[in-house]
């Protein structure tokens, strides 16, 4: 027997459903800084990325089903690499990708039965933190243009908050793995304290501003860990040397080789 | 479809197309016309149509291995072009030199460059050295029907193995046949009409154990006794301050050396070869 839905109530069930799914999981955080553009996940896998490389300037984060957000990235890596290869390098556009991902979200959620249970940032780095693009893709392919910050998944909300009141794009950045390290942290803590988050359950990455080329690495190890350390002064300085030495050269990771 | 971008704006294949983590198979499917190799040539030898590229010397040392190139490009007995690049590093810890019809050559790098940038994002690790070989050999033969027309590319390849055990002998440098044979060579190798000159002075000047600068040395007097017998291999261009490209691999990636460094060394080869011209 056929029952009638309206379209709205399918809409509505569906961005439900979707919108469930995403706030079960951890959050992401994505922001510019005076050195680039940083990525900070919670993320205990070191093989199932959740922040990943595009192209030179352009990086990837999402938050929802590992599989679907995978073949997302996937299609925008094969994106990228497609569009610069029959043009040319600077021809590839986080706004172009964007587009793409918009596409294939909106066909999906609107088409097929089961909507993508994921949110997608999207980051560009430009000359200064002005020119940075930060662009949210929701899962029903709308898209917004953030600036300077974009947090997704799990209470993205009350992260998104403190973000507001903290976030300064022209702070280093310690200071700033330091403001989204603390946002993840003051979630999800037993009677509403923050909870500590070791270097091992985070995911971070930058694109890094200065870097010719591929801008992407990933800060892993020892250089994470140096960032993440109480601030003095003395070390400020040399843990800051010590990211910039880091050697994984051309966006592979350490961990991974 | 060059784009990948339908005529509806959707993006048909991107998000569905299987090929893995290989960006040429994905262009066999999405946009074949972008492939080289698959254009139709009509019957006969082409070789006089397009400009060569000529001689390509590598050598390893403890630590790496260094790759060079003349800068000259010939059409029949023509000199082309007296700047030509030909030596590119195809990403952090490999690079490769090439002889040829350099337009054929030029597109087939720049395809492999992004076929290994491509796997690296996909899957997250870079392939293996001998993998990455392997890439190349399947490229070169995709290519046999041109090549028998008189547009071969031989490719020379080199890289930092870091898979390596002993980090001294991580420097390797693989030579390639006109069918898509790879095979490694020990210690130095090239590729070029000069090739049999270079080579013939590599055999005297090359030592296990060489540093850097040893390595680099021996290269351009290489470069120089090719330059000496080969019309098509172009010698240093004094006048213009043109020198040989040189590029290093080891541990800390791809370097290519400056004018200025390759310019010193070039200097003091000359002025070895004034004191003692030979004949």
């Amino acid at each position: 027997m056929q029952f009638y839905a309206s379209p709205e109530q399918l809409m509505r069930d569906r961005s439900e459903f979707a919108r469930k799914g995403i706030a079960r999981g951890r959050s992401v955080i994505v922001l510019s800084y005076a050195g680039g553009v940083l990525f900070v996940a919670e993320n205990t896998s070191n093989a199932l990325h959740k922040v990943s490389e595009i192209y030179d300037r352009i990086g990837f984060a999402a938050v929802g089903k590992y599989n679907e957000f995978e073949a997302l990235r996937q299609g925008g890596v094969r994106y990228a690499d497609l569009r610069g290869y029959s043009y040319d390098r600077r021809d590839v556009t986080a706004r172009g990708l964007v587009n793409a991902f918009a596409q294939q979200l909106g066909a999906i959620f609107g088409e097929q039965s089961k909507p993508f249970e994921v949110e997608v940032c999207v980051a560009q780095v430009g000359a200064d933190p002005g020119a940075d693009e930060l662009y949210r893709l929701t899962y029903d392919g709308s898209v917004s243009d953030e600036p300077g910050f974009v947090a997704m998944g799990g209470q993205s909300e009350a992260i998104a908050s403190q973000l507001r009141e903290k976030h300064d794009s022209a702070s280093d950045l310690r200071a700033t793995l330091k403001i989204a390290v603390d946002a993840l942290a003051s979630i999800g803590g037993e009677n509403g304290n923050p909870r500590t988050i070791s270097a091992a359950q985070l995911e971070v990455a930058v694109l890094d501003r200065t870097r010719p080329g591929r801008a992407f690495r990933r800060l892993v190890g020892a250089a994470l860990e140096g960032l993440l350390v109480t601030e003095t002064p003395a070390a400020d300085a040399e843990s800051d040397a010590k990211s910039e030495d880091e050697p994984s050269a051309e966006g592979t990771d350490p961990a991974d080789s | 479809m060059a784009t990948g971008l339908g005529a509806s704006g959707r993006f048909s294949n991107l998000f569905t197309a299987s090929g893995g983590s290989s960006f040429t198979e994905f262009l066999s499917q999405s946009a074949p016309e972008l492939l080289p190799g698959r254009r139709p040539l009509p019957p006969g030898d082409h070789g006089a149509v397009a400009p060569h590229g000529t001689t390509i010397v590598a050598a390893t040392y403890r630590g790496g291995v260094v790759m060079g190139g003349d800068r000259r490009a010939t059409q029949g007995n023509m000199i082309a072009q007296r700047d030509i690049e030909k030596v590119f590093p195809t990403d952090a810890y490999s690079v490769a030199g090439i002889a040829g019809t350099a337009g054929i050559a030029i597109e087939m790098i720049r395809l492999y460059q992004v076929e290994l940038e491509h796997y690296e994002k996909i899957e997250g690790t870079p392939l293996t050295l001998d993998a990455k070989a392997n890439r190349l050999s399947i490229m070169i033969r995709g290519n046999l029907g041109a090549a028998l027309q008189g547009l071969a590319v031989i490719p020379l390849f080199a890289g930092y193995d870091l898979d390596a055990t002993d980090p001294a002998e991580a420097g390797r440098i693989f030579g390639f046949d006109v069918t898509g044979g790879c095979w490694e060579d020990k210690g130095y190798s090239s590729v070029g009409s000069g090739s049999v000159f270079a080579k013939s002075a590599l055999k005297k000047l090359w030592k296990p154990g060489l540093d850097e600068a040893g390595a680099v040395r021996a290269l351009v007097e290489s470069l120089y006794d090719a330059a000496d017998d080969d019309s098509a291999t172009g010698g240093p261009d004094l006048i213009r301050k043109l020198y040989p490209i040189l590029t290093v691999v080891d541990a800390e990636g791809v370097r290519r050396l400056t004018d200025d460094e390759v310019g010193a060394v070039v200097a003091e080869v000359i002025a070895d070869r004034t004191a003692n011209p030979g004949v």
